[in-house]
C-alpha cells in the first residue's frame, strides 16, 4: 500500500489515515476523555472542548466511536470546524469512521464550562461567565464583570457582543485595557 | 392544507424571518454607525443564519423532494418566500434599523418562549436554544429604544419617526391566519391571544419607558409576507442574496 514514495497527495491526506501502529482497541473511555481535551476551541484556544462542556457524551466498544457535540450558538461559524478538529484528533489515535453528532438539547449553558476552564479564560485575558445562566433575568441590571488583567471590579460594558458570538465587549475603567466578557446564557 | 403542510409553512415562516432579516443586518457590515454595534449586527444575523438552518434542515426533510436548507434558500423566488414584511424593510437610519429589531425581537422572544414547549421534540430543541439568543438580541433592541427615545431631541425625533413608520408592519406579527391557528391547536405554535397580549404589553412597557408613543391597536396594516405577498424590498433583497447560487448553480467550493 505504501510501496510508491509519498506524493504531496498523500501528506494532504495524511491525517485521514490511521496510523499503522495505532492500537486503539486498548483505549479506555477516560483514555478518550483525555484525548479531547487536548482539543482547543479554534476561537478561544486557551480551553478545551471538554473544559468548555460543549462535549455532551461519548460511547465506545473498543471499535466504534460516537461522541455527542452540541454548538455553543445556533449560528457559531466553528461548529463545523469543531466537529472536525475532534474527528481528526479521534483518527490519529487510530480510531476508525469516528461518528460526530450534533446535539441541540439540552442547550448549552456557560454553567458548564468547567472550573479549569473558567480560570484558563481569565489567564487568556477573557473575562469568565458571572453567576448563572439560570437566575439571568431578562431586562434586569447586569452582573459586576472583574477585569481578567488587573482584577479591578471598575468596569464598563461598550457593546452586547464582541469579536464573537460568545463574547461581549467591556474596557477596565482604572488599567483602561479593552477585554472580552465570555457571555453568561 | 393537511396537519404536515401547515407544520412546512410554519417552518418557512420561521426560517425566511430570520433568513431576511440576517440579510438586511448583514448590509451593515463596513457601515454600521460605529463599530460596536457592527459587531452586534452582525452577531445577531450570525445567530439568526443558524437558527433558520435549524428550521431549513427540518422543513426540507418533511417537504422530501430533494431541496435542502441552501436550495431553500437560494432557489426560491419572492413569491415563495413566507418572511414577515416587516423583516425585509430597508435600514433606513439606525432608529429604524432598531425599531425593527425591537419590533421583531419582541415577536421572536414570545413566540419561541411558546415553542420550547412545542409537542414536536424537534422544534422544541431548536426553539430552547434560539430563545437564549433571542432573550440576548431583545436585550439590546430595548435598550438602543430607550436610549434613542429618553435621548436628545434628535435621537427621540428620529426613533418616534421609525415607531410610526413601521407599525403599519406589526400587525402581521401578532394577526393569526389559518396556519397560526392550526400550529397552536396541534400544541406547536404560541396562543394567539396569548402572543398578542404579550407583544403589546413589552413593546408599550419599553415605549413608557422611552417616552414614545406607539400607534392605535387598530390601525390599518400590511398583511400577506406569510402567504407569499411581498413589499417590493423583499425582490431586491434575493437579487444580492441570490446571484452568486444562481450564476454557478452546481458550485461546490466557492
Amino acid at each position: 500500500m505504501n510501496e510508491h514514495e509519498p506524493s504531496s497527495v498523500d501528506v494532504l491526506i495524511a491525517s485521514d489515515r490511521v496510523p499503522a501502529n495505532a492500537r486503539p482497541e486498548l483505549l479506555t473511555e477516560d483514555a478518550i476523555w483525555a484525548l479531547l481535551d487536548n482539543v482547543l476551541d479554534p476561537e478561544v484556544p486557551a480551553v478545551s472542548v471538554v473544559e468548555l462542556g460543549i462535549v455532551r457524551d461519548l460511547s465506545w466498544d473498543g471499535t466504534h466511536l460516537t461522541v455527542d457535540v452540541t454548538p455553543t450558538y445556533s449560528g457559531c461559524p466553528a461548529t463545523e470546524l469543531i466537529e472536525e478538529l475532534i474527528a481528526e484528533a479521534m483518527r490519529a489515535a487510530g480510531i476508525r469512521d469516528p461518528q460526530i453528532n450534533r446535539v441541540l438539547t439540552p442547550a448549552w449553558t456557560t454553567d458548564w464550562i468547567t472550573e479549569e476552564g473558567r480560570e484558563k479564560l481569565r489567564a487568556f485575558g477573557i473575562a469568565p461567565p458571572q453567576g448563572s445562566a439560570s437566575k439571568m433575568s431578562l431586562l434586569g441590571a447586569d452582573d459586576v464583570i472583574a477585569c481578567p488583567l488587573c482584577g479591578s471590579e471598575h468596569t464598563e460594558r461598550l457593546s452586547e457582543f464582541g469579536s464573537t458570538a460568545c463574547k461581549a465587549l467591556y474596557r477596565c475603567l482604572d488599567c483602561r485595557e479593552p477585554f472580552d466578557y465570555f457571555k453568561c446564557i | 392544507m393537511t396537519q404536515q403542510e401547515a407544520l412546512q409553512e410554519y417552518l418557512l415562516r420561521m426560517a425566511d424571518s430570520g433568513m431576511i432579516l440576517a440579510q438586511r443586518l448583514s448590509e451593515l457590515v463596513g457601515k454600521a454607525p460605529a463599530l460596536e454595534e457592527e459587531l452586534a449586527s452582525s452577531n445577531v444575523a450570525l445567530d439568526l443564519i443558524g437558527q433558520a438552518r435549524n428550521w431549513y434542515e427540518y422543513a426540507a426533510e418533511l417537504i422530501d423532494d430533494g431541496r435542502d436548507a441552501d436550495k431553500l434558500v437560494f432557489l426560491r423566488d419572492a413569491h415563495d418566500y413566507r418572511n414577515l414584511l416587516m423583516v425585509e424593510q430597508p435600514n433606513d437610519d439606525y432608529a429604524v434599523t432598531m425599531a425593527r429589531q425591537f419590533f421583531f425581537d419582541v415577536w421572536h422572544y414570545f413566540t419561541l418562549k411558546a415553542l420550547v414547549n412545542a409537542k414536536d421534540e424537534r422544534i422544541a430543541n431548536i426553539a430552547a436554544k434560539a430563545v437564549k439568543e433571542a432573550t440576548y438580541h431583545l436585550r439590546r433592541s430595548s435598550e438602543w429604544v430607550k436610549r434613542m427615545g429618553d435621548g436628545t431631541e434628535e435621537s427621540h425625533r428620529r426613533i418616534q419617526d421609525a415607531f410610526n413608520l413601521l407599525w403599519r408592519f406589526t400587525g402581521e406579527l401578532i394577526t393569526p391566519d389559518d396556519i397560526d391557528h392550526a400550529m397552536f391547536e396541534a400544541g406547536i405554535g404560541p396562543d394567539p391571544q396569548q402572543l398578542k397580549q404579550d407583544w403589546f404589553g413589552m413593546v408599550r412597557e419599553v415605549a413608557a419607558q422611552a417616552t414614545l408613543a406607539v400607534g392605535e391597536e387598530d390601525a390599518w396594516m400590511y398583511m400577506g409576507g406569510k402567504t407569499g405577498e411581498h413589499t417590493e424590498h423583499l425582490g431586491h433583497i434575493l437579487a444580492v442574496m441570490q446571484f452568486l447560487p444562481r450564476a454557478y448553480p452546481d458550485a461546490t467550493t466557492w
